[in-house]
C-alpha cells in the first residue's frame, strides 16, 4: 500500500512540551481549561452517540426481557418474549428467508460484480461510461428501484415477462410466485447495489503491480492460471471485506420485501427486519420486537467483529 | 493508464487479440446499456406514455406522444413539492449537524487530547459493530420519549438530524484525516496564539476540503435514500420525505403518474452523482480499499 508513507506522522512532536511553560500554579488550571475545551468540542457528538447508539443498544437488551407497550409501565417478563417469538410460525420463515436471501445474494450479487470488475479492468476504452452506468442504480433511491422492479415484475405488462415473450420463453410469476419471489428480490438488490462492489473491486485490481502478471506470463501461466495465482491472492483482503460487508447488509434487508411483495406470497419473503417492524408497528409488541432485534444483533455483531478484525489487522501492518 | 493488467499489451496488439478485445468491448457496452441504462430509460419514458399505452403488450419502445402530463400531474396530485422540500430540509439539517458536531468531535479526538479520549473513540467505533437497522426499534422508542426531558421528536426533522450525528464512520473518517495534517502548521498557529476554535476554523477546515466533501456527500445521500427510519418516525403525511410518500401513495395512483414521481424523486441524487462523479467514484475506490 502506498498510503503508509504519507500517513506516518512526523515523529518528533509526539509529546511536545508547552511552548512557554507557565508558572507552576497556573499549569494545573490551564490543563483543566484545556480539558474543558476539549470536552466542549466533543459534547454534541457524545450526546448524540449516547442517546441514539449506546442507550438504544442497552435498551434493546432490557426491553427484550420486558412486557412493553407504549403508554403503560413496562413489566419484567423473563424470557416470555423469546418463547413467544420462537413459537411464531413467521419466525422460522423470516430466518429461513433472510439466510436464503443472504446466500443467494452472495451467489448472484457477488459473482456478477467480480466478473464484471475483472472484465472492466481489461477494457481500455469508455472507462468513464462503464463506471457511471454501473453506479447509476446505486444513486437511485432504493424505494424507487423497488417500485420500478415491482412494475417490471408485473405478470401482465411488466418488462420482465415482455422480455421472456420476446425471446419466446415461458413467462414467470416473478415476485408474485412463492418459488420465485425471493430470487426476484435478490435480483433487485443486486441491480441496485452492485455498483459499489464493482468500483471497489476495480480499485483493488488496479493496485496489482503489473510486474506480477509479466512474471507469471514469462513462467508460462495462461489466463486462468494468472487469475488464480496473481489476481485472486492479490485481492483476497478486499474480497473478504466486501463479502462480510455484503452479508451484514443483506441480513438487514427490508425495503425490497416491504415495497415489492409485502412479505408475501405466503410469507415467502418475510425477513427478520420486516418481522421486527411488524412486531413493533402492527402488533404493538415492542418486547417481541426487541427480542428479535437482540437475536439479529448477536449474529450480525459476530460478522461485524470479523469485519473489523480484518480491516484492523490489515491497516496496522506497516 | 498504461499499467499492465491480466492481458499483456502484446497480446492485444495482435490481430486476433484485437478482434477478441473489440468483441468483448461491444458485448459489455450492450450489456451495460441494457442492464443499467435501459431500466432507467423505461421509467422515464413510461411516465410519458398514456395510461393505455403503458399497459399495452407488446410495449412500445418509444412513447407515441412525448407527453409531460404525467410529470405535471405527479407534481400537483402527489404534493411532490412538499415532500421534496421535507426531504431537502431533513438532508440539509442532517448534513449541517453532522458537519458541525462530527468535525468538532473528530478534531478534539485527533488534536486536543481529551482525558479518556481512547475510551470515547473505542465506544464510537464499537457502534460500527452494531448494524444500525438492528437497533431501529429501541432507537424509535428513545426518539418517541427522550430520556430526562421526556420530549417526543416524532414528526420533527430533529428525529433525522440528531441521530445522523451518531455516525461513527464519518466521524472516524474525519479523525483519520485530521491525524494526518502536518503538525508544523498547526503548531505555528498555536504559537501565534490561536485558540482551538480558531485553529479548527482557519487552519484545519480549509486544509480538509477533500474529506469534508466526501462526508457531505455521504451525509446527503444517506438521508435521501433512507426509508425504514423515516417510515417509523414520520407518521404525519405532511412531514414525510419523498421516499416514504412514494410508497404510501403508490397503492392508489395511476401508474404513469407514479413513474413520473419516481423519476422526480431520483433526479436530485442522480444529478449530484453526475456532477461529482469523479470525486464520488475516486472516493469509493480509494476510501474502501485502504480502510
Amino acid at each position: 500500500m502506498t498510503k503508509t508513507a504519507e500517513r506516518r506522522p512526523v515523529p518528533r512532536a509526539a509529546a511536545l512540551p508547552d511552548p512557554a511553560p507557565p508558572p507552576a500554579g497556573g499549569r494545573r488550571r490551564r490543563r483543566i481549561a484545556d480539558q474543558a475545551r476539549a470536552y466542549a468540542f466533543l459534547l454534541g457528538a457524545l450526546v448524540c452517540f449516547a442517546l441514539f447508539s449506546w442507550y438504544p443498544a442497552v435498551r434493546a437488551v432490557v426491553i427484550a426481557f420486558q412486557k412493553y407497550t407504549p403508554g403503560s409501565k413496562p413489566q419484567w417478563a423473563g424470557t416470555a418474549n423469546f418463547t413467544r417469538v420462537l413459537h411464531d410460525p413467521e419466525f422460522g420463515a423470516a430466518w429461513r428467508n433472510t439466510l436464503a436471501f443472504t446466500l443467494l445474494a452472495l451467489l448472484i450479487g457477488f459473482a456478477v460484480p467480480f466478473l464484471l470488475a475483472l472484465v472492466l479492468n481489461e477494457l481500455r476504452h469508455a472507462k468513464a461510461f462503464f463506471r457511471v452506468a454501473v453506479y447509476l442504480p446505486v444513486m437511485i433511491p432504493p424505494v424507487v428501484s423497488a417500485l420500478l422492479w415491482k412494475w417490471f415484475y408485473d405478470p401482465g405488462a411488466g418488462l420482465a415477462n415482455e422480455a421472456l415473450r420476446f425471446l419466446h420463453l415461458p413467462t414467470s410469476n416473478w415476485s408474485n410466485g412463492t418459488d420465485t419471489a425471493l430470487v426476484s428480490l435478490v435480483v433487485v438488490a443486486t441491480w441496485a447495489n452492485m455498483g459499489g462492489t464493482v468500483l471497489i473491486y476495480l480499485a483493488a485490481l488496479q493496485s496489482i503491480p503489473g510486474e506480477l502478471y509479466e512474471a507469471a506470463e514469462l513462467d508460462g501461466a495462461n489466463l486462468l492460471q494468472r487469475i488464480r495465482h496473481v489476481t485472486v491472492p492479490q485481492t483476497r483482503f478486499v474480497f473478504l471485506m466486501l463479502m462480510l460487508l455484503q452479508i451484514i447488509a443483506t441480513m438487514q434487508v427490508f425495503t425490497e420485501p416491504f415495497v415489492i411483495t409485502g412479505g408475501g406470497p405466503e410469507n415467502a419473503t418475510v425477513t427478520v427486519l420486516y418481522l421486527i417492524y411488524k412486531y413493533a408497528f402492527l402488533y404493538d409488541d415492542f418486547g417481541g420486537a426487541c427480542a428479535l432485534s437482540v437475536m439479529l444483533l448477536v449474529l450480525l455483531g459476530a460478522f461485524s467483529a470479523g469485519y473489523l478484525r480484518l480491516t484492523r489487522s490489515e491497516g496496522d501492518t506497516p | 493508464m498504461t499499467t499492465r493488467t491480466l492481458i499483456s499489451p502484446a497480446t492485444l496488439a495482435r490481430p486476433r487479440g484485437r478482434a477478441v478485445y473489440w468483441t468483448v468491448f461491444t458485448a459489455v457496452v450492450v450489456l451495460f446499456a441494457l442492464a443499467f441504462l435501459f431500466p432507467v430509460y423505461w421509467m422515464v419514458t413510461g411516465a410519458m406514455k398514456s395510461p393505455d399505452e403503458v399497459a399495452r403488450t407488446p410495449p412500445a419502445l418509444v412513447p407515441h406522444h412525448w407527453r409531460l402530463g404525467g410529470y405535471t400531474d405527479a407534481w400537483d396530485l402527489m404534493q411532490l413539492p412538499q415532500h421534496l422540500w421535507n426531504t431537502v430540509i431533513q438532508a440539509a439539517g442532517a448534513w449541517a449537524f453532522q458537519l458541525v458536531f462530527c468535525t468538532a468531535a473528530a478534531y478534539a479526538l485527533a488534536r486536543l487530547r481529551p482525558a479518556f479520549g481512547k475510551v470515547i473513540l473505542g465506544g464510537i467505533l464499537a457502534t460500527l459493530m452494531v448494524p444500525a437497522q438492528a437497533l431501529v426499534v429501541p432507537k424509535y422508542l428513545t426518539v418517541a420519549d427522550l430520556p430526562l426531558i421526556h420530549t417526543s421528536l416524532l414528526n420533527d426533522p430533529l428525529a433525522i438530524w440528531l441521530p445522523a450525528v451518531a455516525n461513527a464512520f464519518n466521524l472516524y473518517l474525519l479523525k483519520r484525516f485530521f491525524d494526518q495534517l502536518p503538525r508544523d502548521v498547526l503548531e505555528a498557529a498555536e504559537i501565534d496564539g490561536a485558540g482551538p476554535l480558531r485553529i479548527l476554523r482557519s487552519v484545519v477546515l480549509p486544509m480538509s476540503r477533500p474529506v469534508l466533501g466526501v462526508v457531505s456527500i455521504f451525509a446527503l445521500v444517506a438521508v435521501w435514500q433512507d426509508f425504514l427510519w423515516p417510515l417509523m418516525v414520520f407518521s404525519d403525511t405532511g412531514e414525510q420525505p419523498i421516499s416514504v410518500a412514494l410508497v404510501q401513495l403508490s397503492q392508489n395512483i395511476q401508474l404513469t403518474v407514479l413513474l413520473a414521481a419516481m423519476v422526480i424523486a431520483s433526479i436530485p441524487m442522480v444529478a449530484l452523482f453526475l456532477v461529482f462523479q469523479r470525486h464520488i467514484i475516486a472516493g469509493i475506490g480509494a476510501g474502501s480499499t485502504k480502510g
